[in-house]
């Protein structure tokens, strides 16, 4: 059973005569059980496009369905169906912690005891601070007490709006294992990241540029796709280095990517290149790799 | 001092309360130098800037910012930096040009410099239709290529950036960091801080923030060899994970 459906969903902004266009027609389905990574940069259309789904936005064009429900007919169902945690901290700083979730508790006529399995493992974590106000908490406290809140009332579709953008290394990887256990619970997760190594650890991922859909695939489809030889190359002066490797030819695109300097080759591959950087005389590293998720979102936003 | 550096701290120490935020640290950076400011959240980052911005008086330990003293230059500190950050960097509701002149007009720039530069920066950036535009109907890669020429338009001795990619698409990111590398060889010192490992990449040298202290310093080569590990991701890893701190 489907999920979430999105057909052809349009949105603007502004008035008739001069408007935004923040998403240009975008489709999508998801399945029950899945976890589907919406990808793409501040500015994509991926906060419009989660209001819009949890009935709080109405679009200009297109239709969507939530756990089988219209986001327009049926939008007082969704709403006790779905859970949302925006991108921004809205809980209520001045309660505390426990009041806080006793608070969505009630609002979804239920109550912490009766869900506390399903938020347990988190909520578990700041639990010694139950008695502290939200507002006095740590930033990674306070997306463990939102994602409690948007969980207590057992929601069957959960939307997760950049949950870890500003949020360190460290962290990230912790909120990305608390997802993987929500998983496990048979819960449908959409989540939002301006972060492509995060698209690894989805089963599915739409990348997004200006509200529109470049592709959608499992991360391993999506580098499979990706369907031209990429060769990293490294040397003493980078700089010097990525000049020489655009201006080789056959070299379709080149870039820093970390240590290494990644190019696209249009034809030809670790031969050819290597010649041609070997006429300068200096030294440097050549090795052929694949692709990852930020290579192909690149690739695709330059076709 | 030595005039090659730019910055030096030396035990340098913030205390809020009986909280350490920043806890004895010390470090150079060198005139024209890409120094990469990692830590997780809450390691005390953002306390350590605004010391060394002059924005906040230091608890103890000694610190010099373009060769000025953070205890009693401050205000010279100020007209010698520039700064940006992901969170606010430009005013919405003005247009590019009003911006330009905004920030120029408070770091004293003359009204024909300011006329000049505005020419020559909208033409580097390709904006030179956008001048009279609001800043808010700008897509974000452009507002941070922007506000990245503002912060160092009055040509300061070292910019402060503060998460400046945030969110930004990837091939935007990667001219973000082609302005940094211009910036560096035009003599700037650029002074980052990222949440994206493989910028941690891009920086002649990175320190790495755990709870209060500097854990690291080296160039990216050097940590990686003496963490063993593959990546920047790995090393700061190893390291962010021992933090016993509860982050901001």
């Amino acid at each position: 059973m489907r999920s979430v459906t999105v057909n052809n969903i349009i949105k603007r902004y502004g008035t008739k005569k001069s408007f935004t266009t923040a998403l240009e027609g975008v489709s999508f389905e998801v399945d029950k059980g899945e976890l589907f990574g919406i990808i793409g940069p501040d500015g994509a259309g991926k906060t419009s496009l989660f209001r819009i789904l949890t009935t709080l936005l109405l679009a200009d064009g297109g239709s969507a369905t939530v756990d089988g429900l219209d986001v327009v007919k049926n939008y007082k169902d969704i709403r006790e169906r779905v859970g949302y945690m925006p991108g921004r901290f809205s809980l209520y700083q001045d309660l505390t912690v426990q009041e806080n979730l006793d608070f969505f508790a009630t609002v979804f006529n239920t109550s912490i005891e009766e869900n506390y399995d399903l938020v347990k493992d988190i909520y578990s974590q700041i639990e010694p601070f139950k008695d502290r106000k939200a507002g006095k908490l740590s930033g990674g406290m306070k997306q463990k007490l939102a994602l409690s809140c948007a969980l207590i009332h057992r929601p069957s579709v959960l939307f997760l709006d950049e949950p870890t953008t500003g949020v360190d290394a460290v962290s990230r990887k912790e909120f990305w294992e608390m997802l993987k256990k929500l998983k496990e619970q048979g819960i449908t997760i959409l989540v939002s990241t301006p972060y492509m190594d995060e698209a690894g650890l989805c089963d599915r991922v739409a990348l997004i540029q200006s509200g529109k859909i470049m592709t959608i695939n499992t991360p391993e489809g999506i580098v499979n796709a990706f369907g031209k030889k990429l060769l990293a190359v490294k040397s003493d002066n980078m700089l010097q280095l990525l000049n020489k490797i655009k201006a080789c030819p056959g070299v379709a695109d080149a870039y820093p990517f970390g240590e290494y300097h990644h190019a696209v080759m249009e034809n030809g591959g670790t031969k050819e290149l290597s010649a041609y950087l070997e006429r300068s005389g200096k030294a440097f590293e050549l090795k052929e790799v694949t692709p990852d998720i930020e290579d192909c979102f690149m690739a695709l936003m330059k076709n | 001092m030595n005039k090659d550096k730019v910055i030096t701290a030396e035990a340098l120490t913030k205390r809020f309360g009986s909280f350490t935020a920043v806890n004895g640290i010390s470090f150079d950076v060198h005139k024209g130098e890409i120094f990469g400011f990692l830590g997780a959240n809450g390691a005390g980052k953002t306390t350590a800037m605004r010391m060394l911005s002059g924005l906040s008086m230091p608890t103890s330990g000694k610190a010099t910012v373009a060769g000025y003293d953070v205890y009693k230059e401050n205000e010279k500190i100020k007209q010698n930096i520039g700064y940006m950050s992901q969170k606010f960097s430009l005013y919405e509701d003005l247009t590019v040009k009003e911006n330009i002149r905004f920030y120029a007009g408070i770091y004293g720039m003359t009204n024909q410099f300011i006329k000049e530069k505005t020419g020559f920066i909208l033409q580097h950036l390709h904006m030179e239709k956008e001048g009279d535009k609001l800043v808010r109907s700008l897509p974000l890669g452009w507002k941070q290529k922007l506000a990245f020429s503002v912060a160092i338009f009055h040509d300061p001795q070292i910019v402060f950036l503060d998460e400046p990619t945030g969110g930004v698409d990837p091939v935007t990111r990667r001219e973000f960091w082609n302005m940094i590398y211009q910036a560096a060889e035009n003599g700037i010192t650029v002074f980052v801080t990222t949440h994206y490992m493989d910028e941690a990449e891009y920086c002649h040298r990175v320190s790495i923030m755990v709870d209060g202290r500097i854990d690291a310093l080296d160039t990216p080569k050097e940590l990686k060899r003496t963490f063993n590990a593959s990546s920047m991701d790995e090393v700061f890893l190893k390291l962010a994970r021992k933090a016993t701190r509860v982050a901001d």
